[in-house]
């Protein structure tokens, strides 16, 4: 087989189908037998194969449990991939392992993150393993509405989150059910409303007016009312989507790209889940006017892989959008072809950075790239790419239907729209809360029953936040307003902490987080993390001065020094939360 | 994490003064002109400023993951890597600034609590300029790594191992196109490996010994020098250095052949030779032993 190197591991029967499936189902199942001519060492059909690599090794997992020496020389002739490189894929992966388990079921994940830890997740773990259940400590899952979280990775069987089965995902919309609010919802209008596997009840409830208008407004139209609107990116760095659609229309290159980032992992954060489970066919649809404003005729939606309802929620979506004329060729009887292909993450935090995305998707470890370039003119597949997170795009629907003044009119100056917040810990009534912006945190508080017990503290924005105390209740909820009081309202968390909490562990736990998350690509993260967490151990969470001083100096050479957004800050949560005394001591 | 982060702003490359051929930037308050297409380091070093690298190599596509050539320029936020960045008109970098010593600092303090840099003798110099202090570290988790001996060529002992990536693209598409070692495990578990860390002469390696040659700590070295410090008997400061054309094919790869007490015990080829940029194939590394009648 071509020149490379493959060892004498045979993969097992389910093995081979399990790797054939997907490849069939891309490339279509001629190939498979056939295959594309192993010219060049395999050049070519490396070229064309490499970024299945993701799904092919979700596919051996899912069928033995582990990534077998078989099972991976398999996938590598198959994709004409060095085994050595998609070892170093397979180890990046928190779902995948690569020694065998030694059992033939499936696997609990069970959250250890902060929303959960409060919520005494050892116990839950502790329950579990007396129960005989594997059991898999897992970073945030992204279900701090209802915790203690779990993903169950299923064996031969799909993957599934026991709470699923019995709540509804509207359910995390408590202002779905109330009155006096239900009318002014805009991104979570249709929650509870439309049937979210249904795209006639979508259309029934609005959907595509939108992607019409598109055409009518034509790319540029769009593109233009996008700006005027001021709409800032969801995911955590506010950058306005406007100028990056701009850039990528602009952008030399025939083939463009769109790619939906739902590997929302941020601890505390739930709302693209929430959304998506919820309302599908929304995030088609803006995803569609994206690709028609950008001139992208292709995009995905990475999602992360412990999300398998809003999973299956977006392939049903698009399987009948396409059925329906909504995606393929010549989109609603025009001359704009776009189609949508959902991609599952495998647990990496770092993949939600946009480069380490592309290099995920594309079949490599999820390493992020050094910026410049930026993605608007090398991002997938090295091509201009317009990457958003999924309540962005949402948000244009609207922009294209009322126009970006109308839109603009809604927040304050220099933070338009709505904004979904996670409200979570101990407050009454956790789940998604969409507010305008320039709403304090104390009324979004209000909004989600008050805090159950005395307030001691707030994550806001998420493990790469920070902790604000009471005082900061009447911070107005925006960009500029967050950014003035030194703070950030990241991917929207508003994790609430009471009195009785004991700090020490939760920061220690942040530490440990990062440690965990970072990809080891370079020194100041892969080394900084684990040295700050170190520290944290050494101390209980609970930092002398000395020990306080060596955590600055980490800091400040994870912020200056490091690739990407998780080494810049993996430390601003625990020291926001040690200099605001949470664990005694500094204030 | 879901950052989407920052498009780039107005403004791009080459605008500064100067033709189009040439770009003119600051670097520590000197004007210095370079030809577009060079890096930050190539500026670096046109004003005569030291700047230490350590995933670098001239014959390597930068990868900028050590982060120790980091310098500030003006108006970003953030430090950047010298090594990949590309110069643009009118940058004002400055390489010897707080922020710039306390992140270079860091970076080798981060290494020495680590690694054994014992053998790393450009660390260690860099460590001692930037006033690095590992000792301060609580506990710091080291790496401990049996060394691996596979075969009668090189060994690898990772405890050295500083995770530069420099034998990974050796191996791969920057000079071998072999693709038997690759980077597995994630954040402080990450490490070189094979496939499951198979023996190497179970593995693609078809011991051109090219990761050795770019290897900066000696994590990879020739099994005669690994022998010869087991003896307590490597002394570098007695070695002779023959330059000499390989005799097995027509290429004409330099040789570069180490010798102590006249016996060869490592072979290089100069990074900046035109037919080899410093690779060879196992015959030119290793194919040396007939020298000696053995």
């Amino acid at each position: 087989m071509a020149d490379l190197h493959i060892g004498p591991a045979t993969a097992t029967e389910t093995e081979r189908a399990a790797v054939d499936r997907v490849v069939s189902a891309t490339m279509g199942p001629a190939v498979v037998r056939e295959a594309e001519r192993l010219v060049r060492g395999g050049t070519e059909r490396r070229s064309r194969r490499r970024h299945l690599l993701l799904p092919v090794l979700h596919a051996l997992q899912n069928q033995a449990g582990w990534i077998s020496p078989g099972g991976l020389n398999y996938a590598c002739e198959q994709l004409q991939v060095p085994p050595a490189e998609a070892y170093g894929v397979a180890t990046f992966y928190e779902m995948f392992r690569v020694d065998d388990p030694g059992h033939d079921d499936d696997v609990v994940h069970v959250c250890v993150d902060a929303a959960c830890q409060i919520a005494d997740a050892e116990a839950v773990i502790a329950a579990l393993e007396a129960g005989g259940e594997h059991v898999h400590r897992s970073p945030c899952l992204g279900q701090c509405e209802r915790p203690v979280a779990r993903f169950v990775q299923g064996r031969a069987k799909p993957d599934s989150v026991p709470a699923d089965e019995v709540v509804a995902p509207s359910a995390a919309v408590p202002q779905a059910t109330d009155p006096a609010h239900a009318m002014s919802l805009r991104l979570l209008r249709r929650v509870g409303r439309a049937d979210p596997t249904r795209l006639d009840s979508y259309i029934g409830a609005g959907g595509y007016k939108a992607l019409t208008e598109a055409f009518r407004r034509g790319p540029a139209g769009v593109v233009a009312e996008v700006e005027t609107a001021g709409l800032m990116g969801r995911g955590g760095a506010a950058f306005p989507t406007g100028f990056k659609w701009k850039s990528v229309a602009e952008a030399a290159g025939d083939q463009k790209y769109v790619v939906v980032n739902a590997d929302e992992s941020e601890p505390g954060t739930f709302k693209d889940r929430v959304l998506i489970e919820n309302d599908p066919f929304a995030v088609i649809e803006a995803a569609t006017i994206a690709g028609f404003a950008t001139g992208a005729d292709t995009g995905y939606i990475y999602i992360r892989g412990e999300y398998p309802l809003a999973t299956s929620r977006l392939e049903g979506a698009i399987a009948q959008a396409r059925e329906a004329g909504f995606l393929g060729d010549r989109i609603a009887r025009s001359s704009f072809g776009f189609d949508l292909e959902v991609r599952r993450g495998a647990g990496a935090y770092i993949c939600g950075e946009e480069t380490a995305l592309f290099n995920s998707l594309e079949g490599f470890r999820g390493e992020p790239r050094q910026k410049p370039p930026f993605p608007t003119t090398n991002g997938l597949f090295d091509c201009p790419t317009a990457i958003n997170n999924p309540e962005t795009l949402v948000n244009v629907l609207d922009i294209v239907i009322d126009g970006g003044a109308a839109y603009a009119a809604l927040g304050t100056e220099k933070s338009a729209g709505t904004k979904l917040f996670c409200l979570s810990g101990h407050v009454k009534r956790p789940g998604v809360y969409e507010v305008e912006f320039g709403t304090t945190l104390g009324r979004l508080i209000d909004m989600a029953g008050g805090v159950d017990g005395e307030l001691a503290a707030i994550m806001l924005g998420g493990a790469a936040g920070s902790f604000v105390g009471p005082d900061m209740l009447d911070l107005p909820l925006s960009f500029e307003a967050a950014r003035n009081a030194g703070v950030s309202l990241g991917s929207g968390v508003v994790m609430a902490f009471n009195a009785g909490v004991d700090f020490g562990p939760v920061l220690t736990r942040l530490a440990e987080f990062f440690r965990n998350e970072s990809c080891g690509q370079c020194v100041p993260c892969r080394v900084g993390t684990v040295r700050q967490h170190e520290v944290l151990v050494v101390c209980n969470g609970r930092p002398t001065d000395e020990h306080v001083a060596l955590l600055e100096e980490i800091d400040l050479a994870m912020k200056d020094a490091s690739i990407c957004g998780l080494g810049h800050t993996a430390a601003t949560a625990v020291r926001s939360g040690i200099s605001l005394g949470l664990t005694g001591g500094q204030s | 994490m879901t950052t989407t982060d920052s498009a780039p702003g107005p403004g791009g490359v080459g605008t500064g003064a100067g033709s189009e051929t040439a770009v003119e930037l600051t670097v520590d308050g000197r004007s210095v002109s370079v030809p577009v297409g060079s890096t930050v380091l190539d500026a670096c070093d046109a004003a005569g400023v030291d700047t230490p690298t350590l995933c670098y190599a001239e014959n390597l596509t930068p990868v900028n993951a050590c982060r120790v050539c980091v310098v500030e320029q003006d108006g970003s936020r953030t430090l950047i890597p010298s090594c990949s960045r590309r110069v643009e008109g009118g940058m004002d970098i400055k390489t010897d600034t707080e922020r710039v010593r306390h992140s270079r600092k860091m970076v080798l303090e981060f290494l020495a609590t680590g690694v054994d840099l014992s053998q790393a003798d450009d660390l260690n110099r860099w460590a001692e300029r930037y006033g690095a202090d590992p000792d301060r570290y609580p506990a710091p988790q080291v790496i401990d790594e049996p060394v691996r001996i596979q075969d009668e060529l090189y060994i690898r002992d990772y405890d050295k191992c500083v995770l530069c990536y420099k034998c990974v693209e050796a191996c791969g598409d920057d000079a071998q196109h072999t693709f038997a070692i690759a980077v597995a495990g994630r954040g402080f578990d990450a490490r070189i490996r094979t496939e499951f860390d198979v023996s190497l002469p179970d593995s693609a390696c078809v011991y051109c010994g090219n990761c050795v040659a770019v290897c900066p700590t000696n994590a990879l070295q020739f099994k005669t020098e690994f022998d010869l410090r087991q003896a307590d008997n490597w002394r570098p400061g007695d070695h002779t250095v023959t330059r000499t054309v390989c005799s097995y094919c027509g290429v004409g790869c330099n040789l570069e052949l180490h010798v102590q007490d006249e016996t060869i015990v490592k072979v290089t080829s100069p990074a900046d030779h035109s037919v080899t940029s410093g690779h060879l194939c196992i015959k030119g590394r290793f194919g040396w032993s007939y020298v000696h009648g053995r």
